[in-house]
This record gives C-alpha cells, sequence and structure tokens, in this order.
C-alpha cells in the first residue's frame, strides 16, 4: 500500500487489481502513479490487491479484467480497465480534470 | 457426425464420460458428456439452457458426488436458486454442504472505461477459486457471451476465451458452456470454433400455437451418439429426454398371456387373453364403449398385483372413476394402492413431441405392466396425421421394449366398421378389436368383432356386448336370413326359438305315447293268438285220441273176426286192446 492519507472530503481513494507481476501489471501501476503524482498530487490513495494472493477477492470485488482500477472514492464508484497506458482515458474514467 | 470407425474398439481406450442424470439424455449421449471437457450448449431464448446447466450441476453433487461451480453472467445467484426452486432443487443447500458454487459475474459496458492492455486473468482467478475452494468436478459458464456485449475488444476476448476453453481442460473439469443461438449459425459469436468436443443444440419450436422443445447433439468427437433429433420436457420433475426415435424392430415376443377383464373376450382369444407387452387397438365411434373395454383392462392389470398407468386425453380422473363405478368397476381403490395411475392431459396442453416425453417419462418413473391411452385419436389435434403416426410408431416401439402391455382405443368419426384408422396406425397393432352400435329395428345396439389378433387362433364371431352393473358380458348373436341379430331382436329370435324347442319337445313326447300304445296293442294281439293256439292245439289232440280209439276198436273187431273164421290165435291176446286211452 502506497501513497499518503488525505481528507475524505476531496480525496481520491483508488484500488488497482494485479494478478501477480505481469508486464501489464508493473505497467499498469507505474502508469497509474504517474498519473496521481501529476493530477492528483497531495489527494490521493493507491492500494494494490494482487488477486493471485487472495483470489477470493476478485469475486467479492467483481474483477474480471485483469488490470482493473476502481475508484472507491469519490463517490460513484468508477472501474478502468487495462495497463492505464491511454492517460486521457484514464482521466475520462476518474473524472479528473487535467489542470 | 459421429466416432470415426474403429476395427477394434476394445483395443482402444474409450472416452470417459461423465453422467448428466438427465432422463434421456445419457442414452442418447451413450453415458454423458465428455469427461474433462468442456462441451458447448446452445439454443435461442428460452430454450432451458440454463436449467439444464443447473440441472448438471445439480444431479453431479447429488448423484455423482461431483461438486460443480455455476458461473453466472446473466442471473443473480438468488434469481437462480429462485428460478430452479420449482423444481425442487434445494440449492442453498448444496451451497452450504459446499457441493455447489455460484459466482455472479457482472459486466456492464457503461460502467467500464478501458485504458490500454488487459486481460482476463479476473475471471480465471474467479473460477479457479471457486473450483479450489470446493473441489468442484463440474463447471456450468452461462452465457459467457455476455462478455461482447460487455467488453469492446473483441479480438483479445476472443483469444482469452480460447485461453479460457484450453484452462478449462487443464483442470479436468466437465464444462457446459452455454451459448446463444445465432441467425444461420450455432452461436452468435462463433463459439462453436473453440469447443469443438461436443455440441448440443436445445429448441423450441411452435407450430400451431403449440411449442415443442427437442435437443439434439450436432457433435460429439471420439464417440458415437444418437443424431435425430430428440423431444425433451422441462416440468416440476426437472428435464426429460426421450431418447427414441428410431424404430428398431429389436424388442422380444412374450409367449405369456394377460388378461383382457372381460372373461368372455378372454374366450375369445383363445381363452387365455392378450400377449403380454403387445398393442390392442380398440376403435369404435363415440359411445360404442371403448373407455369402458380400457378400464376393464386397467381393472383387470391391477387386481393381478401389476402396475398400470391410464393416459387421459379427454376425461379427468375423477369423471372416469366416477363413470366406471356405473358398470360396477372400481379403480379408485387402485389408485389407493398405488397401482394405477391417472396421467390426465388435454391433447392441446403441448405438442405432441411433448405427449410422446411425457408418457415416456411416466413410463421410466412408475414402470408399469401395462398402459392405456385414451383415446389416441384425441392426439390428431396436437399435431399433423403424419407427425401423429410417428409418434405413436416410437410410443409402441418404447412399449414394446419395455414389455409393456399398451391398449390404444381410437374413436371412428364415419362408422367403426371402417378398417382404417386416421392416423394409419392398425397395422402396428397387433389385436384389433371393432366395436360396433349398430342400428336395427329402432334401436342401437353394442357389438364387437375381433378384426385380428397377431399370432393367435381368434374367434371370428361378431359378438354383442352389454354393459350393465356387472361390466361387460358378451352374447352370442344371433345369425339369421337378415344377418346378425341384436338387442329386441335378438330377444324375439330367442323368444321363438323357445317355442320350437316346446313343440319339438311336445312332439317327442307324443311320438313315445304313440309307440307305447302300439306295443300295448301288439302285446293284446300276441295274447289272442297265443289262446286261439291253445284251443286249436286242444282240438287236435281230441281228434287224436278218437282216432286212436277207433284203431283199437277195429282191431278188435278184427281178432273176433279171426276166432269167427278159427285162425288159431288167442282170443285171450286178442281180446286185450292195444292201447289204454288216458283218462
Amino acid at each position: 500500500m502506497t501513497g499518503q492519507h488525505v481528507s475524505e472530503l476531496e480525496g481520491y481513494n483508488l484500488r488497482l487489481y494485479v494478478a501477480g507481476q505481469t508486464p501489464k501489471s508493473i505497467a499498469a501501476v507505474s502508469n497509474l502513479k504517474k498519473i496521481c503524482e501529476q493530477h492528483l498530487s497531495g489527494r490521493y490513495e493507491i492500494e494494490i490487491i494482487d488477486l493471485m494472493k487472495d483470489p477470493a477477492l476478485a469475486i467479492r470485488h467483481q474483477i474480471v479484467a485483469i488490470p482493473t482500477l476502481i475508484r472507491q472514492l469519490p463517490e460513484p464508484l468508477k472501474r478502468i480497465i487495462g495497463d492505464l497506458s491511454n492517460t486521457e482515458k484514464v482521466l475520462v474514467g476518474l473524472d479528473i480534470h487535467p489542470k | 457426425m459421429a466416432g470415426k470407425k474403429r476395427a477394434t474398439p476394445g483395443d482402444l481406450p474409450t472416452l470417459s464420460k461423465s453422467p448428466t442424470g438427465i432422463r434421456g439424455l445419457d442414452d442418447v449421449t451413450q453415458g454423458g458428456l465428455p469427461q474433462g471437457r468442456p462441451t458447448l450448449l446452445c439454443g435461442s431464448a428460452g430454450c432451458g439452457k440454463t436449467l439444464f446447466g443447473m440441472t448438471f450441476l445439480y444431479n453431479g453433487a447429488v448423484q455423482y458426488n461431483e461438486p460443480g461451480v455455476f458461473l453466472a453472467f446473466e442471473e443473480r445467484p438468488e434469481d437462480l436458486i429462485q428460478n430452479v426452486g420449482s423444481l425442487d432443487y434445494d440449492i442453498g443447500k448444496l451451497i452450504a454442504e459446499k457441493k455447489l458454487a455460484i459466482d455472479h459475474v457482472e459486466i456492464e459496458r457503461a460502467k467500464i472505461a478501458e485504458s490500454g492492455e488487459y486481460d482476463l486473468e479476473g475471471l480465471f482467478i474467479r473460477l479457479g477459486f471457486a473450483i479450489d475452494s470446493i473441489g468442484a468436478k463440474r463447471v456450468v459458464v452461462d452465457t459467457i457471451e455476455t462478455l461482447f456485449s460487455g467488453l469492446e475488444n473483441e479480438q483479445l476476448l476472443r483469444s482469452e476465451l480460447r485461453r479460457l476453453f484450453e484452462w478449462l481442460k487443464s483442470k479436468s473439469v466437465t464444462a457446459i458452456i452455454t451459448a446463444e443461438r445465432g441467425e444461420g449459425t450455432l452461436t452468435r459469436y462463433g463459439l462453436e470454433e473453440y469447443v469443438a468436443d461436443c455440441v448440443i443444440l436445445l429448441d423450441n419450436r411452435v407450430h400451431d400455437e403449440l411449442s415443442t422443445r427437442r435437443l439434439r447433439i450436432v457433435k460429439y468427437r471420439g464417440s458415437a451418439h444418437g443424431t435425430n433429433e430428440y423431444p425433451f420436457i422441462i416440468d416440476e420433475l426437472g428435464i426429460t429426454v426421450m431418447p427414441i426415435t428410431s424404430t428398431g424392430l429389436v424388442h422380444g415376443a412374450s409367449t405369456e398371456r394377460v388378461t383382457s377383464g372381460i372373461p368372455d373376450l378372454d374366450q375369445m382369444l383363445e381363452g387365455k387373453g392378450y400377449y403380454k407387452g403387445s398393442s390392442i387397438l380398440v376403435s369404435g365411434m363415440a359411445g360404442s364403449g371403448k373407455s369402458t373395454v380400457a378400464a376393464h383392462f386397467a381393472d383387470a392389470t391391477c387386481a393381478s398385483g401389476h402396475r398400470c398407468i391410464y393416459f387421459a386425453m379427454e376425461e379427468s380422473q375423477h369423471q372416469i372413476i366416477r363413470n366406471m363405478r356405473s358398470v360396477g368397476i372400481d379403480l379408485q381403490k387402485w389408485i389407493d394402492k398405488k397401482l394405477l395411475r391417472f396421467s390426465a392431459r388435454r391433447p392441446s396442453l403441448f405438442g405432441l413431441e411433448t405427449h410422446l416425453a411425457t408418457m415416456y417419462r411416466d413410463v421410466t418413473d412408475f414402470d408399469p405392466a401395462a398402459v392405456v391411452v385414451d383415446p389416441m385419436s384425441a392426439l390428431l389435434h396436437a399435431g399433423a396425421t403424419g407427425d401423429v403416426h410417428s409418434m405413436v410408431l416410437r410410443l409402441v416401439d418404447f412399449l414394446k421394449v419395455r414389455g409393456v402391455t399398451a391398449l390404444f382405443t381410437n374413436l371412428g368419426l364415419v362408422s367403426g366398421e371402417d378398417a382404417t384408422t386416421e392416423i394409419q396406425i392398425s397395422s402396428l397393432m397387433d389385436v384389433w378389436l371393432l366395436l360396433y352400435n349398430r342400428e336395427s329395428n329402432g334401436e342401437h345396439n353394442r357389438q364387437l368383432y375381433l378384426l385380428k389378433s397377431r399370432g393367435m387362433a381368434h374367434s371370428n364371431q361378431v359378438r354383442e356386448f352389454i354393459m350393465s352393473s356387472d361390466g361387460i358380458n358378451l352374447r352370442q348373436a344371433y345369425v339369421g336370413p337378415e344377418g346378425v341379430l341384436t338387442g329386441s331382436a335378438r330377444l324375439a329370435q330367442e323368444a321363438k326359438n323357445r317355442a320350437a324347442v316346446l313343440i319339438r319337445e311336445q312332439d317327442r313326447n307324443r311320438r313315445s305315447r304313440e309307440l307305447e300304445r302300439k306295443r300295448r296293442e301288439i302285446a293284446a294281439q300276441i295274447d289272442i293268438l297265443r289262446a286261439q293256439l291253445a284251443s286249436e292245439e286242444a282240438e287236435v289232440d281230441l281228434r287224436n285220441r278218437e282216432d286212436t280209439a277207433r284203431e283199437d276198436q277195429l282191431a278188435a273187431e278184427r281178432v273176433d273176426m279171426g276166432v269167427s273164421r278159427q285162425t288159431g290165435i288167442k282170443p285171450k291176446e286178442a281180446v286185450k286192446p292195444a292201447h289204454t286211452p288216458k283218462k
């Protein structure tokens, strides 16, 4: 678990689901961190969940594709699948307006 | 596309199969689905794919101790459980016992954004986890095509599906993949390309407002299988596939006899009744007593301790029981003893094939010694004539193979004497009883004729039969100058005959009296003659004595003359009379 604790009002709580150390997973983690640092500096929290270690979570959280990014906060819940290489789509998906 | 021709099948390892436990399907597939491989189950909406899959898992868990995973893309677990709840499948209990796991995969395109490359590893992880958590041997994926509408990258999806099916094989689970039927193709997204071992097609066709479910095995690699379309039904007892479409004439022929329930009719059949396992057709016009003949047979079957199913097409169970009481047959007691089962369905309730499948299910379930279909002609309303014929053919074959004696009634619309039936089934029948209701002298009388009875010397007589509170009794019909006499004509003839008998009797008496009189007359004459003889004898005797006396006299006179002439004859001797007459 990485990231900084932020206030719940404006903060982003993001969960990234991966399956082991696959190239796509590694790419997704680094892409996500890059985007967050650039656009959400100081107001985000990232939780990386490896489904290889806890497969039950895949069922509980309705994960089909890997990698999957879920925006837990702010409401509503948003899902983005893929290695997040398309920054523009990630920003639209997370509802972040670039400064 | 059956299995490849093998010269020595025994030398090669046979494909192991996983029984579905679905009645009839395991016969058609000769054992079940290919074990450890995926099977594609396709069909349009409402064909019963989901139920099929769930039944496969349920039977696996309950009957074969093989836990299963249901991966649902379309229905939520609670909906699934509720939907199959009407079939007495306690899915909740199986889940609690870890014999079944349901995982619902929710995919909604609107809620998912795509950015960059991805794969479906999440699905593999979920399924793998579910399989491992209960040690599943069976998997149902229903319906994975939903992914095509949920995800954008179709090319990726296809390669992932290929990977999924390979992965399922490597997991050694027997899987059913359901898929929606496409226009002109087996599946809308061409899944048959990936799942090639076994493909089963479900179909629900509507013809004349009646729907019929059918199943066909499109291919089954490495195994022989039935290639026809088989009707199947879904009802409160689950899925039943009717595995008979072939008409192989391989059934045995029993020499055992069963009573018809009507002693007089048995008498016409060599005194022993029908052959066990034969098919009997009772045809006649309305009100000629077909149902009563059928009820007699059902009653006799139960009375001998065997089970019987009565398929009623026009009357309800209670109506038949009530009506048969009036001819002294109590069917209720056999129902109470669980020897008789009624299966009353309107022919128009569902299509022919469904009727056939229902009958098949009932027969395999109840295992009766005899069945009654009353009336068979009602099925005409459920399909085209050719279809009815083929259905009856299959039903007859099925019953014969099982050695079930079957009695069918057929309502003749025109005349009971027409030696044809509208559905042309007479040639399939071993025994054909014709019931007439003939009009003569202003009244209708019932008659029965045994038109044919294969394999026995049967009576050729038209018999009148009478229904009373004691049931059916057959009378010897009178054959007069104007044909067979029945009813009051027969009664008149009987009276006439009785009068003739009386006259003949009187004649006989008169003749014997006359003879007696003659005998007495002659005896009297004999007496008279005898008396005459006696008097003649007396007369002859008297004359004889007179003659003797005269001769003596003459002799004496000769002596006296001798003396007088002095011939030397001693007078003493001469004086003595030669013969002394008796007193």
